[in-house]
């Protein structure tokens, strides 16, 4: 910790980054994102099991970037998240200032390609409570399932936490706030509730990098990672590539190969 | 001077029934998978144990995520316009909190400020509230910076304060006269309990009345830009809000029929004063988290000589990223 804390201390110094984006305490001993962009700001840093967010997030938002360079302190889900943003073209590489853990020492990754080569040492298994429910909710007839969704998007009241929380969601104009014309219902009932998580879904299936953001931060307890681990467990499955793991990706689903192995596409 | 009683555990059984039996539903929090819900129960032993609050608030009773406003259909040379009236439920809300009774109160304002607002009416009507005193606070809780109380009987029609066997029964208004008169026998004498010995200690936070006055004068502060870098500028903290008002209205239709929908909105959202022209007169994160915090302790005080706000806490610990309500007023009113 004391390292971390040091080697942000001197990267704000230095003048190499404006803030260090990290995790404080927060109410009731929670963890939270915190901006360091001072020296005293940045002996509130924590770092320990404890944190979860993808902070990843925070990169794409105007308010952010307004900062200047920004360190973040980078578990292996913001890790590929980043990624991720690269890949997709949002990200440019020299914007890249991770600060990862490895043991009790500090790296500094600076671009991609160094994201790239410490991620390769890191196993990425999905949480196994979350692998069981997957496999429950595969187990369940079609029937038992659409049961379920309606049961747990009856709760939804359409915040918006999951997208917002998401790294992979940065469109400035989202689909979901498009009023001309108006492609999905903005009221929370039955129908908006499923098309929008429909929509979500299908909207990060070959992008999602499987951090579970979206479901820690629905405020009613709505399983919602469930949905886009899935999407992206199939195409995984049936385009041969995953999320969150090169600089260089091509969107599974929407890039014409020649060679593809469907044959009615030529 | 309320009407004080003591109404046993048993007799709490009764009254669920009997409250039953005149035909209204009794919502309570209820624990579900590590949350706690308002749901309708039929049993006192339903309602969660630990509680200290729901995540959602109990708005959505008067003030529902979508309600129907109006219908329509057409056909050629013609529009037939078909009034909706709301679906009030005659309903009894056990064990929200003091904070949370009161927050009616905020949401009053604004639908009967300049206009009776019939839906909201309609369900306010149907709806009794018996409360239940806080023995417990948390970290999120700040009800005594801004005027209430764990035990503070505004907004209850009933409020009950847990003693041993039992509550102890403040019977505060006509509506809770009238749940009383229901069975009043399960109303024994009280014993003379002084409720603020059982009742949470909160230490107040902050000088609410100096920030309300401070405000005006903090609108280029630059503590906003700082407290809202880590907002993700999502709708968790108003859609659990028991305060927060904001509506949109929404049109959904096709070339033969529609329905025109009120539906929850929050400040928070980067559309939510998008002008048609394109400007945005709140266009950045920082502005629109200083609206919501303006429009509770500086609107709000100026318009309905209220706040908006009852320190409930619900926001922050909805919040995906733990905006500290209590924790920001206090910087404000250190700033």
């Amino acid at each position: 910790m004391e390292a971390l804390k040091q080697k942000a201390k001197e990267l704000l110094q230095k003048g190499d980054v404006k803030a260090v984006l990290g995790y404080a305490v927060g109410t009731g001993n929670v963890r939270r994102p915190h901006f360091a962009r001072t020296p005293e700001q940045v002996d509130r840093l924590v770092l320990d099991e404890k944190c979860t967010q993808n902070l990843a997030t925070y990169l794409t938002k105007h308010e952010v970037k307004h900062l200047g360079k920004v360190a973040v302190v980078a578990l292996p889900a913001t890790q590929r998240a980043l990624l991720q943003l690269v890949a997709e073209r949002q990200l440019r590489d020299d914007a890249i200032c991770l600060l990862a853990m490895d043991g009790t020492e500090v790296k500094v990754l600076p671009s991609g390609a160094a994201v790239e080569q410490h991620l390769a040492l890191k196993t990425d298994a999905m949480p196994t409570a979350d692998k069981a429910m997957i496999e429950k909710l595969m187990a369940m007839t079609r029937e038992q399932r659409w049961a379920y969704w309606q049961q747990e998007l009856s709760r939804c009241v359409k915040c918006y936490a999951c997208r917002n929380s998401c790294p992979m969601c940065y469109c400035e104009h989202c689909t979901m706030d498009c009023n001309r014309p108006q492609w999905v219902p903005v009221a929370s009932h039955a129908l908006g509730n499923l098309e929008y998580h429909m929509v979500r879904a299908m909207h990060l299936a070959g992008r999602c990098v499987e951090c579970g953001e979206c479901g820690r931060a629905c405020p009613v307890g709505i399983p919602v990672h469930l949905l886009t681990f899935f999407a992206e467990e199939s195409t995984a499955k049936q385009f041969g590539q995953r999320a969150g793991h090169s600089t260089k990706l091509d969107y599974a689903l929407s890039t014409f190969k020649p060679d593809d192995k469907e044959t009615f596409i030529r | 001077m309320a009407d004080t009683f003591k109404l046993t555990h048993e007799n709490l059984d009764g009254l669920f029934a009997v409250l039953r039996k005149d035909g209204r539903r009794v919502l309570a929090p209820v624990d579900a998978d590590g949350r706690t819900e308002l749901n309708d129960v039929e049993k006192p032993g339903q309602v969660s144990k630990s509680y200290i609050q729901t995540i959602m608030s109990a708005k959505d009773v008067v003030f529902p995520k979508v309600e129907r406003l109006l219908s329509y259909t057409t056909e050629p040379g013609s529009v037939e316009l078909h009034d909706a009236e709301p679906h009030a439920l005659p309903t009894v809300l056990f064990g929200v909190r003091p904070c949370e009774a009161k927050a009616f109160g905020a949401l009053d304002a604004v639908f009967n400020w300049d206009y009776r607002d019939k839906f909201f009416n309609a369900r306010l009507e149907k709806m009794a509230v018996i409360g239940v005193s806080c023995t417990k606070a948390d970290d999120a809780c700040f009800c005594t910076s801004v005027g209430g109380g764990p035990a503070d009987t505004k907004g209850s029609d009933i409020l009950l304060t847990p003693i041993d066997g039992g509550y102890l029964a403040e019977v505060l208004t006509d509506k809770g006269k009238a749940i009383q008169a229901l069975a009043p026998q399960l109303f024994t004498p009280g014993n003379g309990v002084d409720k603020a010995m059982i009742a949470a200690k909160l230490e107040q936070a902050f000088d609410q009345p100096a920030l309300t006055a401070k405000l005006p004068g903090m609108f280029e502060n630059k503590l906003w830009e700082g407290q809202s870098l880590r907002c993700i500028g999502c709708g968790a903290c108003a859609y659990v809000c028991p305060t927060c008002v904001c509506f949109d209205i929404q049109e959904e239709a096709d070339p033969k029929q529609g329905q025109r929908l009120r539906c929850w909105d929050s400040c928070g959202f980067s559309m939510f004063t998008l002008h048609a022209s394109g400007h945005n007169p709140r266009e950045t994160q920082s502005a629109r988290w200083r609206q919501r915090i303006y429009h509770k302790f500086s609107t709000y005080p100026e318009r309905y000589q209220m706040l908006g706000c009852v320190g409930c806490g619900k926001c922050t610990r909805a919040c995906p990223v733990d905006m500290n309500l209590r924790e920001h007023l206090v910087e404000a009113a250190n700033a």
